[in-house]
């Protein structure tokens, strides 16, 4: 269905039945919920879902498809760093502290995606020996989603750690509040956009602090790729 | 109280009900009882405040959060080969065991292969951990009871393994010895014949807690029938690891998913108990104890010759996908979701521990039980503080 897919299906072993079969069964049990999927072929399944559907698929996972074991719940900012993507920026910006260089594009994984928070949650069936990553869109301003602690009693903790660290509100927890913050933190620290301050007091451990190797002429992204280490 | 179904957890809470108007008349109100967090029963700083009706927790609420790092942020800012040396101080007991995983989700995303070698080297120290990881348990379990005397025979014994863990790879505790595409070193001369050696102190210092702690009494009254985990409940929690197969699930991620590692190429098996309770679990470790001796002498027996690194860039950039890797790790199951957008550092690190998942089940398997075997089932369900707080 993805284009992604496609690509992955030109390689040399094209199919991976298993999987194929588990998206056309979720598809069948959920109807028009599923929105894409993408199978890394005899590794791992990415499958997402729509928002209002969440608990509907859980429910489905759960019992007919027998996915029992709870694997985790967490979710992913897809917004890029405002304070510089990696380490191999000419110049550390993080010290800098702001956005001299112009912020790439966001770009979503997997089965994508169209909001910056996604929910992805992954979930075993044990017997038969394959798991499911799950994926929901749940928006921008205020992400929000279907709590599963109804399906699966674990979830509990885990949507509870995703509330405090990206500020996702999920809809009927029973006790949603912090569990690893001071109850007067304020932020979501795993937000892209919620500075780290160790890196912005002290450059650390970025390109400022890199010296080249020993013997090597060049800067190092040149000499990089083709010569191994051994 | 043996608490079995959550159906008579209702029932013992709809008697409490009843009883409710009786201490009315008697004046008698609940209690709050803050266990921790520091306390010598709570392996660092979990804290349980816990609700008590007489000497019977209406309701445990586990706090936590004195020990949260934010690794996952701090995966962040670092490149694939600094994470190992974040990870490493998850669960500080069988640190390399916390390498592995995401040094095979690199991989996986990467495409490469460590070579034999390596492979075999890293299932050897993985067991390893294993070993030094759950000899402390053995002997934990049952200083929390009250029996001193096998918490030092489980730091003496122990020690025997951190020797044979520093001498290949130079830490006691934190190795960071492995690396995308192998590992750092090669073992050095005579380590094997002597971590051979090394196993029969195990195998003698599980013989001993089997005559000094399960051959107890007390010990077995104090752990049979307390703190049953149904499997379906289990499942539901994603407990892992021996927490999982003492209630009679038989998945074993070495045997089942293994991802890298040469478990298929030894001869062992998976260990479960159908009773679910306390005793199971030290039970259920106890025997994986063994089984991970046997697994590092034939390990030991077994390792091929050959290079120990694969040919990879010297500056590391993981192409942009996404990868879950997880791995049985002395705990439970512990797994890495990668998300790489081609750059040198991870976009997103999402860890998953076993702790985290296990301790989670606190409120529902605390509700009803007495105040001594609180302790009974978390010494039990066994976590490490690193690896809930991460």
């Amino acid at each position: 269905m993805s284009s992604n897919e496609v690509e992955v299906a030109e390689e040399a072993p094209p199919t991976d039945e298993l999987r194929e079969s588990l998206v056309s069964r979720l598809t069948e049990l959920v109807g028009d919920a599923v929105l894409e999927h993408h199978i890394v072929v005899g590794k791992d399944v990415w499958i997402r879902v729509k928002n209002e559907a969440w608990v509907e698929v859980g429910n489905a996972v759960r019992v007919p498809m027998g996915a029992r074991f709870f694997g985790f719940v967490s979710a992913i900012d897809w917004m890029p760093s405002p304070y510089g993507r990696s380490m191999d920026s000419a110049v550390d910006t993080i010290v800098k502290g702001a956005t001299d260089k112009p912020v790439p594009e966001m770009v979503t994984g997997y089965a994508g995606g169209e909001s910056r928070f996604q929910v992805i949650a992954r979930v075993t069936n044990l017997k038969a020996g394959w798991s499911l990553n799950l994926k929901t869109d749940v928006g921008d301003a205020e992400p929000s989603v279907a709590s599963w602690t109804q399906v699966y009693a674990g979830a509990d903790w885990h949507e509870r750690e995703v509330f405090e660290m990206f500020g996702i509100n999920f809809v009927g927890h029973p006790g949603l509040r912090k569990i690893y913050l001071p109850g007067d933190f304020e932020g979501n620290p795993m937000r892209k956009d919620f500075p780290l301050l160790a890196r912005m007091v002290k450059p650390w451990p970025g390109i400022v602090d890199t010296e080249p190797m020993p013997g090597a002429n060049e800067p190092a992204d040149a000499a990089s790729s083709e010569e191994a280490v051994s | 109280m043996t608490a079995i179904t959550d159906r008579q957890k209702l029932a013992y809470i709809a008697g409490q009900a009843a009883d409710a108007r009786v201490n009315i008349e008697l004046e008698t109100e609940g209690m709050t009882l803050n266990m921790g967090p520091q306390h010598p029963a709570t392996h660092g700083t979990l804290r349980i405040v816990a609700k008590l009706d007489g000497e019977q927790v209406i309701a445990a609420d586990p706090i936590m959060g004195y020990m949260h790092r934010g690794y996952e942020k701090l995966a962040e800012v670092r490149t694939y080969a600094q994470v190992t040396t974040l990870v490493n101080r998850i669960d500080w007991l069988g640190s390399f065991a916390n390498e592995v995983p995401f040094i095979l989700a690199s991989e996986q995303l990467m495409g490469i292969e460590a070579p034999p070698r390596a492979q075999w080297i890293r299932t050897l120290l993985f067991e390893l951990s294993r070993v030094a990881n759950i000899i402390l348990f053995l002997g934990d379990m049952a200083v929390q009871l009250g029996a001193l005397t096998p918490v030092f025979f489980a730091f003496r014994d122990r020690e025997h393994v951190l020797n044979q863990i520093e001498s290949a790879t130079g830490g006691r505790f934190h190795p960071n010895f492995d690396r995308i595409g192998g590992i750092k070193d090669d073992l050095p001369k005579g380590w094997l014949a002597e971590t051979k050696a090394t196993m029969a102190n195990v195998r003698k210092f599980c013989d001993e807690m089997e005559e000094l702690v399960m051959g107890s009494q007390i010990f077995e009254a104090r752990t049979r029938g307390i703190g049953v985990i149904p499997p379906d409940v289990a499942q539901q929690y994603g407990l892992s690891g021996a927490n999982l197969r003492a209630s009679g699930v038989d998945w074993d991620i070495r045997r089942d998913n293994n991802i890298g590692l040469v478990y298929d190429k030894l001869d062992w098996k998976v260990w479960t108990h159908t009773d679910g309770d306390s005793f199971a679990r030290f039970w259920v470790r106890m025997q994986e104890t063994r089984e991970a001796c046997n697994m590092i002498e034939q390990l030991c027996d077994g390792v091929p010759s050959g290079p120990i690194m694969a040919k990879v860039p010297r500056i590391i950039k993981v192409p942009a996908g996404e990868a879950f890797v997880s791995t049985e790790n002395p705990l439970g199951e512990m797994g890495y979701y990668i998300v790489s957008q081609g750059d040198l550092t991870p976009f997103r690190v999402k860890i998953r521990t076993a702790s985290f998942n296990n301790v989670s089940i606190t409120p529902w398997i605390l509700r009803g039980v007495y105040v001594p075997d609180i302790i009974t089932i978390l010494a039990s369900l066994y976590f490490i503080l690193g690896d809930i707080d991460r």
